[in-house]
């Protein structure tokens, strides 16, 4: 046991705090792009009559706790590399927290209880709360976000508003992807719409709060100038127009390569603005709030073996329901 | 820690008034809130190994009953789950939210099982759960099989790590304390140590066996409404042979697992005696260091005024005499037991410690006479017409929960004033930037949501069983036919 032990001691001779750091936004990633699926889902439901409700309702069924559980990871994966931040950024934005817990339980809750009662009242209840969660959620995440990246201590500022709509936008963008693949007929038509709007606004919103973000923050300009930047930006113009033109010509694997890559386009973009900081208004860089050698190593240990295996486990999950929803799924 | 610059508003608020003060509000928000949530994982971590076992017979034997078990019971999983995952998601951001000081002093050690609990545990349950709910007619009998165990697994493995987390904070090892920046710092320097305390074994058995008896008794309770209602009032209930099977399954998993609940409880008391004296003298309420203590069944102010102090001393008792010393011991009844006043810190609230153990323990004892009841009146062949058993399984059917959350107050109110014994105090480890008003804000956001939450949830589960299992003509007994290929064409 004491080899383990004197093993795990050992650095692994990898810039491990660096490597954590782009973990948390990998998962984080992970969690918009899976996820991000159900939320755009839940944003059209407001759209959709009852059959084609329930269609929704059977096209995320499966998948959205998985999903979920992404962001309890990027949580765990915070407090575990980076406990200080973790502690200082939750308990700085206690409230905003706070609601979008709130919000993730709403959208958690309605589809459950929707499907448990089918007279009018009650379904009409349930599916304005999954609406709600399913738009607060993003959006609240997205006004973290950017409170986070600038350092801002209070409730929200116009750059975090902006970013609050900018991921809303970017989870409508993923959902229509997700729909192309597993709905047919009208219900998929009328996606194809709503998908090309919101990646055209969702293009423009992303330039809107980069622009705001670069007002707001002196001491972000430094980070603006590097060439990474312009590249991410010019990637986002590119892959919204992959998006728009392979939803016109229904090509629905690229569209969903396409969102994928703009959900990490995006997340991508935060953390290397972000960078050398893991917590800008505490003053916290990610070298000097990193945990010790020990507990870095044997996490890194653990990631890199556990976490190739949870995305087996989501291609299962994903195979086992590929293609489109059959009616009278339930269990 | 680097304290952070709040802004002006946290000034600002200290001028109102009957606002409950950030420590202790934090303090009732965590305790509501992990009381609420335990209710939904031990749901599922006791449903796990029935599911597994129905699921099994079903692939096995192909008969009907078992489908309906297994479809039933899994729909009270389902929706158990949904709300685990709401109320634990709260959790494990609340660490962060109200217990910043804890989270950045022990984060290293603390953190870890977290993420881990996410990655192992949270993972493998929640994506195998999609297949075990909606999948039946997707997969093969065996992956569908796999997936059962898979999110049963998930379901303990999650148990395992969150302990680990837990009982590391009654029992702390392999760790050494830094000061960094002017602040405290636990640090990690043996992780097996850590890890591996010596809490967690008995705090895991404990756990565990405690979920699976909770929800044992729960299916009896709900099999002996039906039974009750068709053999001893004589009404036709549609699937009784369903609530029968039902009945003696639970009453296997009982006679099982109350005796053993009550075994290891004793070697469990006898560990926290060693390990946290101070708890075990709260348990027992003794405040004087003495030998042959004995095991007080009730205990009362003396003084009518101090009826509402938890930490009155003035007690009158009713006990065995040397029970409490035989029980530190493991046997002699004249072993010495250390008193709360023998202790530099404060007392924790010795009333709420003292009564909670004894609303276990009596729990404890009771669901042993309700097995072995059971088990004689079914080798009598008489368990579908004793009314008075039927009865009082049907009263016993949540007493498991309550077991379960009085146990779970002994150990946390128990090793007050430590939030980590012996390392780190309650009262330092809030957050320091914490308002009142926000604090206060969201308490009562909690209290109101939560009620509402509770009622829900009684009220889903109670037509899941009001409408009983699936129909024999809904099952599907005809050969399972795989999904048609012509739909799963992706581009048309
Ligand atoms: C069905 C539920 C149930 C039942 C019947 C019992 N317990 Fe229990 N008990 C729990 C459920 C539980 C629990 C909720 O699961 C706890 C909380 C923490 C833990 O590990 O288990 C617990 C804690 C707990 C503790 C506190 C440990 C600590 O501070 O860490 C002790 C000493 C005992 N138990 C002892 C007993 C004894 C002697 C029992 C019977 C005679 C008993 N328990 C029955
Ligand atoms: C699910 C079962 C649990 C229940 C019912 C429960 C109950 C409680 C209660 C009643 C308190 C308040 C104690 C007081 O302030 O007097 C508390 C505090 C606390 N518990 Fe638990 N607890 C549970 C599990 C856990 C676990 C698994 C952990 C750690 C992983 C944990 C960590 C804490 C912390 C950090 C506090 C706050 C500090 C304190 O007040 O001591 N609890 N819990
Ligand atoms: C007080 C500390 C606790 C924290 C921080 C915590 C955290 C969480 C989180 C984040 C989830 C949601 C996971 C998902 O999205 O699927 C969850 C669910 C769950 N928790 Fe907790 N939890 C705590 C206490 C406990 C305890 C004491 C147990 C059992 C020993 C437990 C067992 C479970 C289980 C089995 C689930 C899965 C959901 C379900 O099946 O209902 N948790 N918990």
């Amino acid at each position: 046991m004491t080899d383990v032990v004197s093993l795990v001691g050992q650095p692994l001779r990898l810039p491990l705090a660096e490597l954590w750091f782009a973990l948390l936004f990998f998962l984080f990633g992970m969690f918009l792009f899976l996820d991000g699926f159900d939320f755009g889902v839940g944003v059209l439901f407001a759209t959709r009559d009852d059959n084609e409700k329930e269609q929704l309702l059977a096209a995320i069924g499966p998948f959205w706790d998985g999903n979920e559980v992404w962001l309890v990871v990027f949580g765990g994966a915070l407090f575990a590399s980076f406990p200080s931040a973790y502690a200082n950024l939750f308990s700085r934005h206690y409230l905003l927290l706070f609601a979008i817990l709130a919000a993730l339980g709403l959208r958690g809750l309605a589809p459950e209880m929707y499907e448990e009662r089918a007279d009018d009242r009650w379904r009409r209840f349930w599916g304005y709360s999954f609406v709600i969660g399913s738009t607060m959620t993003p959006f609240l995440l997205g006004v973290f976000v950017m409170n986070w990246l600038l350092g801002v201590t209070g409730l929200v500022t116009p750059a975090s508003i902006f970013g609050g709509v900018t991921v809303l936008l970017l989870t409508v963008v993923d959902g229509v992807a997700f729909l192309g693949l597993k709905t047919r007929g009208s219900l998929r038509d009328d996606a194809r719409v709503y998908g090309v709007r919101a990646a055209a606004s969702y293009l423009g919103l992303t330039v809107l709060t980069l622009g705001t973000v670069y007002a707001a923050e002196p001491s972000l300009r430094a980070s603006f100038q590097s060439p990474l930047v312009s590249a991410l930006v010019l990637a986002t113009g590119v892959f919204t127009a992959g998006y728009i033109v392979a939803l016109r010509r229904r090509r629905y694997y690229v569209v969903l390569g396409a969102a994928a890559a703009l959900v990490f386009v995006f997340v991508g973009l935060i953390g290397w603005l972000m960078f050398p900081f893991i917590d800008r208004a505490a003053g916290l860089t990610v070298r000097e709030t990193v945990v010790s050698t020990l507990p870095l190593t044997l996490m890194s240990i653990m990631a890199g073996v556990l976490l190739p295996i949870v995305l087996a486990y989501f291609v299962v999950l994903y195979s086992a329901f590929s293609g489109p929803i059959e009616t009278g799924e339930t269990y | 820690m680097v304290p952070v610059a709040r802004t002006s508003w946290k000034t600002a608020d200290k001028a109102v008034v009957s606002m409950v003060d950030p420590v202790t509000a934090s303090r009732l928000q965590f305790a509501l809130t992990t009381i609420v949530h335990i209710i939904f994982p031990v749901m599922s971590m006791g449903l796990a190994p029935f599911l597994v076992y129905f699921t099994w017979k079903e692939v096995r034997t192909g008969e009907a009953i078992y489908e309906q078990l297994r479809r039933f019971w899994t729909r009270i999983f389902a929706v158990s789950f949904v709300v685990g995952t709401v109320t634990g998601l709260v959790l494990e951001f609340e660490f962060g939210t109200n217990f910043a000081a804890f989270s950045t002093t022990a984060g290293e050690l603390f953190g870890g099982p977290l993420a881990l609990e996410g990655m192992m545990a949270f993972m493998l349950e929640a994506t195998f759960l999609g297949i075990f709910v909606y999948g039946r007619d997707r997969v093969s009998d065996r992956l569908y099989f796999l997936s059962s165990i898979a999110v049963g697994l998930g379901t303990w493995l999650s148990a395992v790590w969150i302990l680990i987390a837990n009982s590391w904070m009654q029992t702390p090892r392999g760790f050494e304390i830094v000061v960094e920046n002017g602040h405290r710092v636990v640090k990690l320097t043996d992780p097996l140590a850590a890890y591996l305390n010596p809490r967690f074994p008995y705090m895991f058995v404990h756990m565990q066996n405690a979920a699976v008896e909770a929800v044992a008794l729960f299916m009896a309770g709900v099999a002996a409404y039906y039974v009750f209602r068709h053999h001893v009032w004589g009404y036709s209930i549609q699937h009784i042979g369903f609530w029968e099977t039902t009945l003696k399954i639970a009453l296997v998993a009982l006679l099982i697992t109350a005796p053993l609940q009550v075994i290891q409880g004793d070697a469990y008391a006898r560990h926290v005696s060693e390990t946290q004296p101070q708890k075990f003298a709260a348990m027992e309420a003794v405040w004087e260091t003495d030998s042959s203590v004995p095991e007080y069944i009730v205990a009362f102010p003396t003084n009518v005024a101090d009826l509402l102090n938890p930490r009155t001393e003035s007690l009158f008792g009713v006990g065995i005499p040397g029970g409490a010393s035989w029980l530190a011991s493991g046997g002699d009844p004249q072993a010495t037991i250390r008193g709360l006043a023998s202790f530099s810190t404060q007392a924790p609230p010795v009333a709420i410690v003292f009564w909670a153990f004894r609303i276990m323990v009596a729990l404890g004892f009771w669901f042993v006479l309700l097995a072995l009841w059971g088990a004689y009146r079914w080798w009598r062949g008489e368990l579908f017409e004793d009314d008075l058993l039927h009865k009082a399984l049907m009263l016993s059917s949540l007493l498991g929960f309550v077991a379960v959350e009085v146990g779970w107050i002994v150990t946390e109110v128990g090793r007050q004033p430590w939030v980590i014994q012996g390392v780190m105090k309650t009262s330092a480890s809030v957050s320091p930037g914490l308002t009142a008003t926000e604090a206060t804000v969201t308490l009562l956001g909690f209290a109101t949501g939560y009620a509402l939450l509770l009622g829900l949830y009684t009220y889903v589960v109670s037509r899941i069983i009001r409408e009983g299992p699936p129909p024999h003509d809904d099952l599907a007994d005809q050969p399972r036919s795989p999904p048609p290929e012509s739909e799963v064409t992706t581009n048309d």
